[in-house]
């Protein structure tokens, strides 16, 4: 057991380094693998998120404005963000890391829904 | 009226169908609220008659006692819709003040402030004290509870309350009980009041008698007014069946900033102008929010609602008031009433 981990690690460890060392140097594939950081914006307009549905890539920054006379929030149903209150023009901002899809809704008007579909 | 409105409220009152009411009277009623109808309540026929000069005078005279409703101050607001907020909450006050009676009470349902923050409910407080109304009793509506669980409110205006402000108490043969339909709300809902609430609500009607008049204050309102902009409370069914036994219920809310009445059974829904900025019609406009009007013609959307009630028939009148109407000038009386209901039982 012991050899064949020392095997591994002697192998693997260059191969490691040499993928650094390519990642590093190629812009190419790094802009095919792991796209720049994206922004992307929600608008919270006549009571309601626009777009309701928001479709981004993973790494994608989501930045919500408030463009109401009344506060909003913007508050993830299963917990994985929430805002402050904004009042009107304040903005809220999430970099959304992983896959899937984010249900949210304003806590102070529940009528307003919207969600995020990372991919 | 234009036919759109009637139409609108025609939808929206579907429910009233197999309650008794006649429903075109009714929506009549609903038609002129605000021009100048008074309307009234017996046995579960709503009779309208034209509107009589002078009765806001008489509002309140013979009456057993008399408090006053006041809504949606949104203290700290400061957009075209209402540049300045803390002066048409001054002057319900000063309206409050020049009634012919000293109302026993006045009722706060919610929205105190804008933003729940300190600077405003130090504002609220200051311009409160000024009143000739002995107490104030409060709910919080859901801008009072926007930072903190409402934990700020709580401690300022809900002392011996219960949950998250929730309370009752008993005044001249009455029984009043403020609830909290702004709190826990869920994504996709309307207001809500919670299985705590509701079992606590249970408990304080048992063992009550039928024939006490019951009121009901809440924040949003406990009937569906418009669900689209959340106006309504997804469990007030089940409060509203706690109810059903007494002889008199009165149900008082804010939030949608304006005059809407229903009569259901032996229950009078009603909500309240605001003292801040109006709101529109249901479906009127692309949202709920706050409606401009011209800067003259502001006060007469804005107002406070005083209700009088009388042992004898154990009923209670709900009169609106305007700020704009000549109600503090010479008279001294409470300004003319846009719409009353008398919800006369028994």
């Amino acid at each position: 057991m012991k050899r064949k981990n020392i095997w591994i690690a002697a192998v693997a460890t260059p191969v490691m380094i040499a993928m650094l060392l390519l990642f590093a140097g190629s812009p190419s594939v790094k802009a095919n693998d792991q796209p720049p950081a994206a922004n992307a914006a929600v608008k919270i307009d006549n009571f309601v998120f626009g777009p309701q549905t928001l479709t981004v890539p993973v790494g994608t920054t989501v930045t919500w404005t408030n463009s109401d006379d009344i506060p909003h929030t913007s508050v993830s149903t299963e917990g994985v963000f929430k805002s402050r209150v904004l009042d009107t023009d304040e903005k809220f901002s999430y970099t959304f890391t992983k896959a899937g899809t984010y249900p949210y809704y304003c806590t102070i008007h529940p009528k307003m829904t919207g969600k995020v579909v990372v991919q | 009226m234009p036919d759109k409105k009637e139409d609108l409220i025609d939808q929206n009152l579907q429910d009233l169908n197999n309650d008794g009411v006649d429903r075109r009277g009714f929506l009549k009623c609903m038609a002129w609220a605000g021009t100048g109808l008074v309307w009234s309540m017996s046995g579960g026929i709503p009779v309208s008659r034209a509107f009589a000069k002078g009765y806001g005078k008489d509002a309140g005279k013979g009456a057993d006692f008399t408090f006053v409703q006041i809504s949606d101050s949104h203290i700290g607001f400061n957009k075209p819709a209402n540049p300045d907020v803390t002066a048409t909450l001054q002057t319900a006050i000063n309206k409050i003040n020049a009634m012919p009676r000293t109302p026993d009470f006045i009722i706060h349902t919610g929205d105190l402030s804008q933003l729940s923050k300190p600077s405003e409910f130090d504002t609220l407080d200051q311009v409160l004290k000024g009143t000739s109304a002995k107490q104030i009793f409060f709910v919080p509506g859901e801008h009072d509870m926007l930072t903190d669980n409402g934990e700020q409110y709580l401690q300022r205006y809900g002392k011996g309350t219960k949950g998250t402000g929730w309370s009752s108490f008993d005044h001249k043969g009455v029984h009043f009980v403020g609830l909290v339909n702004v709190a826990n709300l869920k994504a996709g809902g309307m207001g809500s009041l919670g299985n705590e609430q509701l079992e606590w609500l249970e408990k304080d009607l048992k063992g009550r008698s039928a024939s006490t008049p019951i009121v009901l204050f809440a924040h949003i309102p406990l009937w569906t007014i418009y669900p689209d902009w959340g106006w309504g409370t997804d469990d007030s069914e089940q409060a509203l069946s706690y109810v059903k036994r007494f002889g008199s219920v009165t149900v008082l809310n804010g939030h949608i900033h304006q005059i809407m009445q229903k009569i259901e059974g032996k229950v009078s829904f009603h909500t309240a102008m605001s003292t801040a900025f109006p709101q529109p019609a249901p479906g009127t406009a692309p949202s709920a929010g706050p409606m401009k009007v011209p800067a003259d013609q502001l006060q007469k959307v804005l107002g406070i609602t005083g209700v009088n009630y009388r042992v004898s028939g154990r009923s209670l009148a709900v009169v609106d008031s305007p700020l704009g109407e000549s109600g503090a000038s010479a008279s001294g009386n409470a300004g003319e009433p846009v719409a009353v209901v008398d919800s006369i039982h028994g």
